[in-house]
């Protein structure tokens, strides 16, 4: 399992024209740090605002699911109100959906707004949702606080606002833990949307813009390694940060079926 | 005095319930507002825009059936079916199997099982274009790893990628060593097992794959039906690994079928027709789903249904 992963780091070590030497070089002698150094700043690529782009968005959308997705969970976990559960379904049903379907109109009707080519379509409909997988997460954590912390709250004279702010929130940090980085992981490798939003070069994300590596001046491949190896890093920094909180949202989001 | 008493409680409980629906109901609003505009409203559009020859740039026609008397006069059309249709094939059962196995093996009481699983998992969190570029070397014909391991075997080089029949299966190869969050559920789905069935099976004589056979895998079928019916949906859309690594070739052996709708409709503008390919999409997963829900009844195992 952990092959590919040394053969990476090895290969974004080695002097170009030495990464296809056979049988395998494990180690290379002497490791090229430079490389790294080259892949951000002299790649030809603009590979510093790439990093910014998808820091942008990433940082955009976590903020945006945290909120959106969160009091949609708890209007549906802790309120009632008529055509309720029949919505939860809705909302459930939409995790089938093909994204493909409704990229073509949307993308017709983020073209007609003047949206492409700008962040707009990969954050705008974030913070009007959330993402069902989300909700679903957020509501059934929410099912499992005791209703009487409400009506305390309640007693002590808290709105509805100052209810899911003050008591619920501040209870659920395991899925707000595991939701933002769900979500940043999402936006972090997301390809397709980027790919089809945006057109120019400096307005690319870093999942997008690292396929220019492919193409410039032959496949140099030791500094698409480099690069792909600073890719990975800030999501395995988070995963060894925030392990149990990552295993228990998978976790919750396995038992859906229940 | 009562009366009035009993009809103001009343009264006041209802509006309570008003107040209570009316503020629920702003709290889903923001969904519902996006769900009415970039879903329900999309799915509407792209329903009406799949009869019609939008092409962009050109006038907009109605042609009724047209896109899909088309399609299926189209080669690629059902040349991209089918490779998602055996990828899907190939991989989804191999998927669950590896994932299960996984898990079953991760846990038994090994030393240092925190590590395995760190290490099965990270891969499925692995950015899918560092993932695509690792992989097309691990392929490469000449000097790639998965040849140096054929030759351990004494086995002859292959071309994986840049051959037509190798180019599917190079891909399910990739793809399953994602196994990790498939794992981490059928993991968890273990773990919910109640000991004293292995216990009370123990005293029984069992052995241990009659435990397996008897208990862990009717109390697993939740999970795996979990699992299935993702990995199912997923697999019929993979997309971004031939994007990059093949672009669909070699001679469309791995133009998957989303793909191939994004060829349509973002390389060609031939919006129309891409859109009742994407209909397509959609009414095959609906179809295998609803199979999939209708035939769990069978063989899918809850315990909350017999205390019920």
């Amino acid at each position: 399992m952990l092959i590919p992963f040394i053969w990476l780091l090895s290969t974004s070590l080695k002097v170009r024209g030495t990464e296809f030497t056979f049988p395998p070089v494990w180690i290379p002698n002497p490791p090229v740090w430079r490389n790294y150094y080259t892949a951000i700043f002299e790649s030809g690529l603009p590979f510093t605002r790439f990093l910014l782009n998808t820091a942008i968005i990433t940082g955009a959308n976590m903020v945006g699911v945290l909120f959106a997705a969160s009091l949609a969970g708890f209007g549906f976990a802790r309120m009632r109100f008529p055509g309720r559960d029949k919505l939860f379904i809705l909302v459930l049903s939409t995790m089938m959906l093909p994204e493909i379907v409704t990229q073509i109109p949307s993308y017709l009707l983020f073209r007609l707004l003047g949206w492409i080519d700008t962040f707009l379509p990969l954050i705008v409909p974030t913070y009007l949702g959330g993402g069902a997988f989300n909700i679903f997460l957020f509501r059934q954590f929410f099912m499992g606080i005791p209703y009487e912390l409400d009506e305390a709250a309640r007693i002590d004279g808290a709105g509805i606002l100052q209810t899911y702010l003050r008591v619920i929130l501040p209870l659920s940090k395991p899925v707000l833990t595991a939701v933002a980085i769900f979500t940043f992981l999402g936006n972090w490798n997301s390809f397709m949307g980027p790919l089809i939003y945006l057109n120019s070069l400096e307005k690319m994300t870093l999942a997008v813009g690292l396929r220019a590596f492919q193409g410039l001046r032959g496949t140099e491949w030791n500094l698409m390694m480099a690069a792909a190896t600073i890719m990975l890093i800030p999501v395995l920094v988070l995963f060894f940060a925030a392990q149990r909180y990552f295993i228990q949202g998978i976790v919750t989001t396995g038992f859906g079926g229940r | 005095m009562v009366a009035v008493r009993a009809v103001w409680a009343s009264s006041s409980r209802t509006s309570a319930f008003r107040k209570e629906a009316l503020q629920g109901f702003l709290c889903i609003v923001p969904w519902l507002l996006g769900f009415l505009i970039f879903t329900a409203g999309p799915m509407v559009a792209s329903l009406w825009l799949s009869t019609t020859d939008y092409e962009i740039l050109r006038p907009i026609h109605f042609i009724g059936s047209g896109n899909f008397t088309r399609a299926l006069r189209d080669p690629l059309f059902s040349k991209s079916l089918w490779n998602t249709a055996f990828y899907t094939g190939l991989y989804v059962p191999l998927h669950i199997l590896t994932a299960l196995l996984a898990a079953i093996l991760l846990n038994t009481n090994v030393h240092g099982k925190g590590i395995y699983r760190v290490i099965f998992y990270v891969p499925s969190i692995m950015p899918a274009v560092a993932n695509v570029f690792l992989w097309m070397w691990i392929f490469n014909p000449e000097y790639g790893l998965a040849n140096a391991l054929l030759n351990v075997f004494g086995l002859p080089p292959q071309k994986w990628l840049y051959s037509a029949d190798l180019a599917k299966p190079s891909f399910v190869i990739m793809a399953l060593w994602g196994l990790g969050s498939a794992m981490l559920i059928f993991l968890a789905g273990l773990q919910g097992i109640d000991p004293v069935l292995y216990e009370a099976s123990s005293i029984d004589g069992a052995s241990a794959w009659t435990k397996f056979w008897r208990i862990t895998l009717p109390m697993l079928t939740p999970t795996l039906f979990f699992n299935l019916t993702m990995g199912i949906i997923g697999s019929f859309q993979v997309f971004t690994t031939a994007f990059i690594a093949t672009g669909g070739g070699p001679n469309n052996a791995t133009l998957f079928y989303v793909l191939y709708i994004y060829r349509q409709g973002w390389e060609f503008t031939r919006m129309g027709y891409a859109a009742a390919l994407a209909w397509v999409l959609f009414a095959i997963i609906l179809l295998v789903t609803l199979i999939q829900f209708r035939m769990a009844g069978r063989w899918v195992y809850y315990e909350v249904e017999r205390k019920g």
